[in-house]
């Protein structure tokens, strides 16, 4: 059945098919009668009950055990849930037979009796009669039908509350004429109605002459119509015999049945038919004999009158109100009439007024016909023949002119501001020099590219003004001639978009298609929200890329997009990718994802509460030793239930549903504002000349640090940045320095270079990296092998350093205490959020005023306090304050990097003490390391000594202590 | 030397009229509070580093975790060594022993921490969950919950009662590592690198955040349970009011600038201790702030100490040795004068 899946794929099967009869197949025995078992759906044995004890399986395997034994499904201990309560329902009790389609409480849905219509239930009815026959008295419903509780349906109810009186019809009172009219006409039914009710026709007839004008009366009644359908094979209006009367009639001749069960009443057309009850038992049903024990004065051949029938289609308007299903014409033509067609409305609500025109019906056009030779294929214009290149080409330029997030700014995010855009949120300055490559070109030239583009995309925004920027630095080679010019710049562009844009598809393939992004499924991460046709495309290209596809963006793309927008839409596909790639699992789960990556309306992200105060404030209030409400914050914070137990304390939120501290909300934009932490301490605590602090944008947030982390070459690709960064030393004048560089080596001659600034900057960004790396990866396990990576990442410093040394030609001291002092902040920003550099700056000004060597020494820290030095058991005995022959032999080594940058000496330093276990065998570089190691000890001790611990080494510690702390007193006090 | 200390002390008492004045604390007893300046014992652990020598509950036996990877039970007493718990990957950080003596914590660098049974020196549970080294360990009152803070900035709450493996609940308030931490009743104190010392009051649920400024290396509750102790990267250790963040008193002169060392609070809370990087124990009157004794234990850092639960005695740890201290020296002299001759 299944193999020809295609041909019969519509159909539902029911069953399990015969297997297929071969031909010399001998017959099979038949099993037999006592081997046949009747299993249910779930292939348990299905027992047969006898009569006596309910018929069916009952209980778990007609045990009174349940799957679980003894202990009830619905048992809980109550030491998890103290106040829940279950209340059983008769469900509860039932197997799932009985809540199956043919048990005793199906599940479907079903109109409740306070919904129902007026029609009966046809099973209750039926049941009804079976048990009034098999109970004692036959006839026993009696009682049930006389005292029927007064139930009406929900829309009896709602009719009754908007004023209906039973035997009124429904609809807006009406003058006496219609009605009487209509009690005229109501004589003459249509159709083989139940004969108007003579009570009130008869009153309708009475009442005619003496009604007064402005009296309204309601409508007449409507029998409803019946749509029970017809199921027998009878001609229509015929009843056939009814057995239950035939039976009923049998025993008790001659006694009138008043209660007959009438359980066919609901088969009747229209309503009830009383000749059942003018019937005095017997057999009843139209179309027979009249029986012995009948008075043959009953018409017992139904006749029918022809008189009963309508003989004229529409001729006039209906009595009876059945208007809708048999509406003659003439009525049809007054629903026109919207005035009229009000009173058949109902009651208006209040507030509410029937239109006075009718609703504008949306006009449809018809697609336009196409021209006879019309051939559905695109071609493009001959000037771009790249035709594939050119949409890259267009947005390219337009990107970096920024005009296409201005375009269409409703579909930007954050990722479709450009440089410029961000640039004006941020209030920060225009950049010095040319901001892109359309700058660098001659002018003739941009207007030729600009040209060139204009025909490929029209929506681009006109022409371009020149802007007076460098001309004609840059592209020397591309005047030769226009079309050369032409050629080579669609090469240059080409060539630079195209390969980029395919490395990063390969490139997003090969992350997304890893294990953990498959281990990712609840992508949250939704680029394109505002157009849900576009994001339903991203979907399937993330689907596509997870499964490793390798055409996945080609697939993903509408095909009925024009090859612009297609373009368009890869490169933002991939881009999007490779910006929301999954990161691993461990790294995952240490940063939480901001709720509304994209809004730009969201102009709020949640934060913890923890970190809403100002930390300037406190970093004051901690200097003035003004300890208490300024340093304190309180906050809501939800323990475990489990850990309020284990420690014998009551819940202080029992019926929190979450656990830890709760989120608010806060401004988005100022999330750079509590991340630029590590700033404002140094401004406020540096000596540093400037009056006024930088402007916001002059202020560097650990993220701008940690976002531009990364290696040389990625920098250098990446040139807005470093402009940026130029732009913002420019913007903050004196800045970098200032805050970078410490009190006494703060030099307000050195030089602005930017080329030095930007070696700064590059030191900066390769820092970070590494010790990201090591606080993520690096486990106890391998600490050799960090050791010895650590070893290299030192060399490379080494050489850095060195090379800057020979690029800084006027003034070597400055730069490189620069280079030192700037390298020093990124580590520790990047890997964790550390406050220790701005802790590390601030301490000159603290009460230990500590020398700023030390500090350095400290902040190279990774994470905050070390471990002291193992003990010299494990290496040697602790080193003697004076230097040997070997440590003399080193220090002749590195003498001029201790002149000149004592303070990276002590940064490494610090490193390699750790290391002091690794083996010798990484050669003369280790070596030396190794020995640096034991002159660092007693340099680390002189250092001490020469600054602080001089007079502590002494006898005169406790006088110069107390002093000190006498000072701080005093200060205090004031 | 500490009697000199003392003198200077007598002499300088009313330069801090003022400090005693804003302290609300009552009157130190008129009696000349003792002061474990008496090298009773030196116990050579040969376990590496120490990196930290705790007491147990009732202060008979000591603790002492080391750089190879090993725990060691030792008696103060005689300085015997009573066993050894291996199993840790990593050198051994801190380590708890529960109020009871039955079981031991101890955190490591190889980021789990590890439930003992001191009898038997098996491992009980070995707990893993933690992203960095465990710096810190407790257990609370009743050893039903262990505590550690990791240099991943969580503190995770372990269950030792229950099967699971998982944290009841991981805090992960700190902003940076967590130095320290220390547990009291329904509280719960840690320290952290990024300056700010919190307190998780399990009662009231509520935390509260005291602003340090400087990288937190020790947190303390004062025996009375109305102060708290902090000692920090800035060379200062500090008297905060539990309850309202106010600073009693600030204890300075030590050194401690890079390495993570301990602090305490004598057993009657009269005197405040600090290790200190140049090799000596710093020992400060609380009220008066002033410094009453500098405990000289050696030449290079003094990486972690621990105070008695009851009696005048300490426990201080440097490099491979644990040395302990008391008011009086012991009977065995002797021993002593070797040792001192020896360190000479």
């Amino acid at each position: 059945m299944a193999s020809d899946s295609d041909s019969d794929g519509d159909f539902v099967t029911f069953g399990t098919p015969l297997e297929p009869l071969e031909e010399d197949e001998p017959l099979r025995k038949p099993v037999p009668l006592h081997e046949q078992t009747v299993k249910d759906e779930k292939g348990r044995y299905q027992r047969f009950h006898g009569a006596f004890t309910g018929g069916f399986s009952a209980g778990y395997f007609n045990t009174v055990g349940t799957k679980e034994g003894w202990t009830p499904a619905t048992f809980v201990s109550s030491r998890q849930q103290k106040a829940g309560r279950q209340n059983a329902r008769p469900e509860d009790f039932m197997d799932e037979e009985d809540l199956g389609d043919h048990g005793i409480a199906p599940r479907q849905i079903t109109t409740t009796a306070d919904f129902a219509s007026g029609r009966k239930d046809v099973i209750r009815d039926k049941a009804r009669a079976i048990t009034s026959l098999s109970a004692p008295i036959p006839g026993d419903t009696v009682l049930e039908d006389l005292v029927a509780p007064a139930r009406s349906s929900m829309g009896v109810e709602l009719l009754r509350k908007m004023g209906w009186k039973d035997g009124q019809g429904v609809g807006p009172r009406v003058k006496r004429r219609l009605c009487k009219q209509r009690a005229d006409s109501g004589t003459r039914a249509f159709v083989s109605a139940s004969p108007p009710n003579g009570l009130s026709g008869s009153q309708d007839e009475e009442d005619g002459e003496f009604v007064p004008e402005n009296v309204t009366f309601a409508p007449k009644d409507v029998t409803p119509i019946d749509f029970t359908p017809k199921v027998d094979l009878h001609g229509l209006g015929y009843r056939g015999l009814n057995p239950l009367a035939a039976l009923r009639g049998g025993p008790g001749a001659g006694h009138i049945n008043l209660f007959t069960m009438d359980s066919d009443r609901s088969n009747s057309l229209f309503g009830e038919d009383r000749k059942g009850q003018r019937r005095r038992g017997g057999v009843a049903g139209q179309g027979f004999g009249v029986g012995a024990m009948e008075d043959d004065d009953e018409d017992i051949y139904h006749r029918d009158i022809m008189s009963n029938y309508d003989t004229v289609l529409g001729g006039e308007e209906p009595g009876d109100g059945l208007y809708g299903w048999t509406a003659p014409q003439q009525y049809n033509r007054k629903k026109k009439d919207h005035s009229k067609d009000a009173a058949y409305l109902g009651k208006i609500l209040e507030g509410f007024t029937l239109a006075s025109d009718k609703l504008e019906t949306k006009t449809i056009f018809p697609p336009p016909n196409l021209p006879r030779d019309f051939r559905p294929v695109h071609y493009f214009r001959p000037v771009v023949d790249l035709s594939s290149v050119s949409p890259m080409v267009a947005q390219a330029l337009q990107t970096s002119r920024g005009h296409m997030a201005q375009e269409e700014p409703s579909k930007g995010g954050r990722h479709q501001l450009d440089s410029a855009q961000r640039r004006e949120l941020l209030g920060e300055a225009t950049l010095q020099g040319p901001s892109s490559v359309f700058d660098l070109l001659k002018v003739e030239d941009r207007e030729r590219l600009s040209g060139l583009r204009r025909p490929s995309s029209d929506t681009s925004s006109g022409p371009r003004q020149p802007t007076p920027g460098r001309p004609e630095q840059l592209c020397s080679g591309c005047r030769d001639s226009p079309a050369a010019a032409r050629a080579s710049a669609q090469k240059a562009l080409s060539s630079r978009f195209t390969p980029h844009a395919e490395q990063q598809q390969q490139e997003a393939l090969s992350v997304w298609s890893g294990p953990t992004a498959q281990a990712q499924t609840g992508q949250t991460f939704k680029p394109f929200e505002r157009t849900p046709h576009k994001q339903a495309r991203y979907d399937l290209y993330i689907d596509q890329l997870k499964q490793g596809d390798r055409d996945a963006l080609e697939l993903s793309l509408d095909p009925t997009m024009t090859e612009w927008e297609r373009g368009r839409e890869r490169d933002e596909f991939v881009r999007a990718a490779l910006l929301y790639k999954p990161s691993s699992s461990s790294l995952s789960c240490r940063f939480t994802r901001g709720k509304q990556d994209d809004g730009v309306e969201a102009d709020t992200v949640e934060v913890t509460r923890d970190q809403e105060n100002d930390v300037d404030d406190k970093q004051a209030a901690v200097k003035m030793k003004m300890f208490g409400k300024l340093t304190r914050d309180t906050f809501e914070w939800h323990p475990d239930n489990l850990l309020c137990k284990r420690f014998n304390v009551p819940d202080p939120y029992p019926g929190s549903g979450f656990v830890g501290m709760p989120k608010v909300k806060r401004d988005k934009f100022s999330v750079f504002n509590f991340l630029t932490v590590s700033e404002s301490p140094t401004a406020s605590a540096s000596p540093a000349p400037q009056g006024v602090k930088p402007s916001e944008p002059g202020k560097r947030s650990r993220w701008d640090v940690s976002g531009q982390a990364g290696n040389k070459e990625r920098k250098e690709k990446d040139p807005v940045s470093e402009f940026l960064s130029v732009a913002r030393i420019e913007a903050s004048g004196s800045g970098p320095e200032a805050s970078t560089t410490d009190g006494p080596t703060t030099d307000p001659t050195v030089e602005p270079d930017t080329e030095q600034k930007d070696e700064e900057e590059e030191e900066e960004e390769s820092r970070p990296s590494m010790d990201l790396f090591k606080a993520i990866f690096a486990s106890s396990s391998d600490e050799k092998s960090s050791s010895s990576s650590e070893g290299e990442s030192e060399e490379e410093e080494e050489e850095k350093e060195e090379g800057v040394r020979s690029k800084a030609g006027t003034g070597p001291q400055i730069s490189n205490q620069l280079n030192v002092n700037t390298t020093q902040p990124a580590p520790p920003v990047s890997t964790t959020p550390s406050q220790n550099p701005d802790v590390v700056f601030k301490m000159p000004s603290g009460p230990a005023a500590a020398p700023p060597p030390r500090d350095q020494e400290m902040e190279e820290e990774e994470f905050g306090p070390r471990l002291p030095p193992p003990s010299s058991t494990l290496t040697e005995r602790r080193p003697s304050p004076t230097p040997s022959a070997k440590d003399d032999k080193h220090k002749k080594k590195c003498k001029e990097k201790h002149k000149a940058k004592k303070h990276g000496k002590h940064k490494k330093d610090k490193k390699q003490k750790k290391k002091n276990k690794r083996h010798k065998h990484k050669g003369k570089q280790k070596k030396s390391s190794r020995k640096e190691e034991s002159s660092d000890s007693s340099s680390e001790g002189s250092d001490g000594n020469s600054q602080e611990d001089g007079e502590e080494g002494g006898g005169v510690s406790t006088e110069e202590l107390l002093r000190r702390l006498k000072g701080i007193r005093g200060k205090n006090l004031q | 030397m500490s009697l000199g200390h003392l003198q200077h002390q007598a002499t300088h008492a009313e330069d801090h009229a003022e400090q005693k004045c804003e302290m609300s604390f009552p009157q130190p007893k008129p009696e000349v509070p003792q002061l474990p300046q008496n090298l009773l014992r030196t116990i050579d652990c040969q376990q590496g580093a120490v990196r930290a020598v705790r007491f147990n509950a009732d202060g008979n036996y000591l603790l002492s975790c080391g750089s190879d990877k090993s725990l060691k039970l030792w008696s103060v007493s005689r300085g015997t060594l009573l066993k050894t718990y291996s199993g840790h990957g990593y050198e051994v950080l801190d380590a708890d022993g529960s109020y009871d003596n039955s079981q031991l914590c101890s955190c490591s660098s190889d980021k789990t921490v590890i439930l003992w049974d001191v009898a038997t020196g098996q491992v009980t549970r070995k707990l893993r969950g933690h992203a960095g080294k465990v710096n810190c360990v407790q257990f609370n009152e009743e050893a039903t919950v262990i505590l550690s803070g990791s240099i991943d900035g969580t503190v995770r709450c372990w269950d030792t009662r229950s099967r699971k493996f998982d944290p009841i609940q991981i805090l992960d308030e700190a902003q940076d590592g967590v130095s320290s931490l220390k547990v009291s009743e329904h509280e719960l104190l840690t320290g952290s690198v990024d300056g700010r010392v919190r307190r998780y009051d399990l009662r009231m649920g509520q935390l509260h955040v005291d602003f340090i400024n400087s990288p937190i290396t020790c947190v303390c509750f004062s025996a009375d349970g109305q102060c708290t102790l902090t000692s920090s990267l800035d060379s200062t250790v500090r008297l905060l009011d539990k309850s309202t963040g106010e600073m009693l008193g600030e204890y300075t002169g030590h050194k401690m600038k890079g390495y993570k060392l301990d602090c305490c609070l004598s057993s009657k809370d009269t005197h405040v201790l600090s290790c200190s990087e140049d090799g000596h124990v710093y020992c400060w009157d609380l009220v008066e702030g002033s410094l009453m004794l500098k405990l000289p234990v050696g030449k290079a850092v003094v990486q972690s100490l621990s105070f008695h639960p009851s009696e005048t005695r300490l426990l201080t740890a440097m490099e491979g040795r644990v040395q302990v201290w008391g008011a009086e020296p012991e009977e065995t002299e002797e021993d002593v004068v070797v040792v001192q001759q020896e360190k000479a």
